[in-house]
């Protein structure tokens, strides 16, 4: 059972649904307020969505100078699971923790629907459990969702395995290469625009984003993907 | 030490989607201003700065802008000290 911390800033509006998720995927997830600078002894952060400090200046750009970033970065550069679902994505960004940044949807909507992603990387402790090119319905909520980065960031990204997340079927923000999600050079860092913990229980009407949150307590789940490739039996995606 | 008025624009970077530029512009010409070609929005930034010289104050703000106020990689700023 892995220690999951998930950082309330103020505006976060997603931290109930993803410490629920990580509990019904078995781990121990609690709240870590932003003004803390201990996260408790924490096997995975977590930044989840929502709209800290309004938004103001830019999406994250406050956020990322909260007193807990310090040891959340922290983390990071020690190789812990680090993930940012939306708002937690532009923070990562902001703070320089991911490459590129998020800027406004190019047809100047607030986009708030189920989308199509193909999963890409499986070797990250988020997505460990989902076939590698297998595709998935995850809801979008954003208004500034649209990934830029320069030429050669993005040269690297696709060559290195690094884009985590695609849009299929429809590019709903004009982000770069349809990027939905990244990872760090480690790969231990992820952020992510899709919420799957808005899409973990039949209940929600489908379950696709829960595999998430269940990588995380797969075997070794902090080790590099290639040694998770049977997990329960199944096959994972080479 | 003292204050000076530091001017700071931030503007998206050229060659990056400007989607609010891009609806003004529309807008406008919807008006009738045909003659507008282009238009691309950005942020104004008005900071009060102590400081015991200009250049010192526009040192001090490019620091700040570094830091804080434009994102290096969809932005680009511009620094101005004017007469408080």
């Amino acid at each position: 059972m892995r220690r999951v911390a998930v950082v309330v800033f103020p505006g976060s509006n997603s931290e109930i649904e993803t410490v629920d998720a990580a509990r019904d995927a078995g781990s121990d997830p609690y709240y870590v307020w932003h003004k803390d600078t201990d996260l408790k002894r924490a096997d995975v952060v977590i930044l989840p969505g929502g709209f800290s400090y309004g938004d103001y200046l830019r999406s994250g750009a406050i956020a990322r100078f909260s007193p807990i970033m310090e040891a959340v970065a922290a983390h990071a550069r020690a190789g812990g699971p680090l993930l940012g679902i939306c708002n937690g994505f532009q923070i990562l960004c902001e703070a320089g923790l991911l490459p590129g940044g998020l800027v406004r949807n190019d047809r100047l909507r607030y986009v708030s629907r189920p989308v199509r992603v193909r999963v890409e990387a499986v070797d990250t402790p988020f997505t460990n459990a989902y076939r590698r090119g297998e595709e998935i319905t995850v809801p979008i909520a954003h208004g500034d969702g649209r990934y830029v980065a320069d030429a050669p960031t993005l040269a690297a990204l696709e060559a290195e395995g690094r884009v985590v997340w695609r849009y299929v079927g429809g590019n709903p923000n004009g982000s770069t290469n349809a990027i939905a999600g990244v990872c760090n050079a480690g790969h231990n860092v992820v952020g992510i625009m899709p919420h799957p913990e808005r899409l973990n229980d039949p209940v929600l009407g489908g379950q696709d984003g829960k595999n998430v949150f269940f990588s995380l307590e797969a075997r070794d789940a902090t080790q590099h993907a290639g040694d998770l490739r049977a997990v329960g039996g199944h096959h994972r995606g080479m | 030490m003292p204050d000076f008025r530091v001017e700071v624009r931030v503007m998206p970077r050229g060659g990056i989607l400007d989607p609010q530029g891009q609806a003004v512009t529309h807008a406008l010409q919807a008006l009738g201003f045909a003659d507008v070609h282009g238009a691309r929005v950005g942020k104004h930034l008005v900071l009060t700065v102590e400081a015991a010289s200009a250049g010192a104050a526009e040192t001090r703000a490019r620091a700040m802008c570094d830091r804080l106020l434009a994102n290096p990689v969809t932005e680009d700023y511009q620094v101005a000290v004017v007469p408080a």
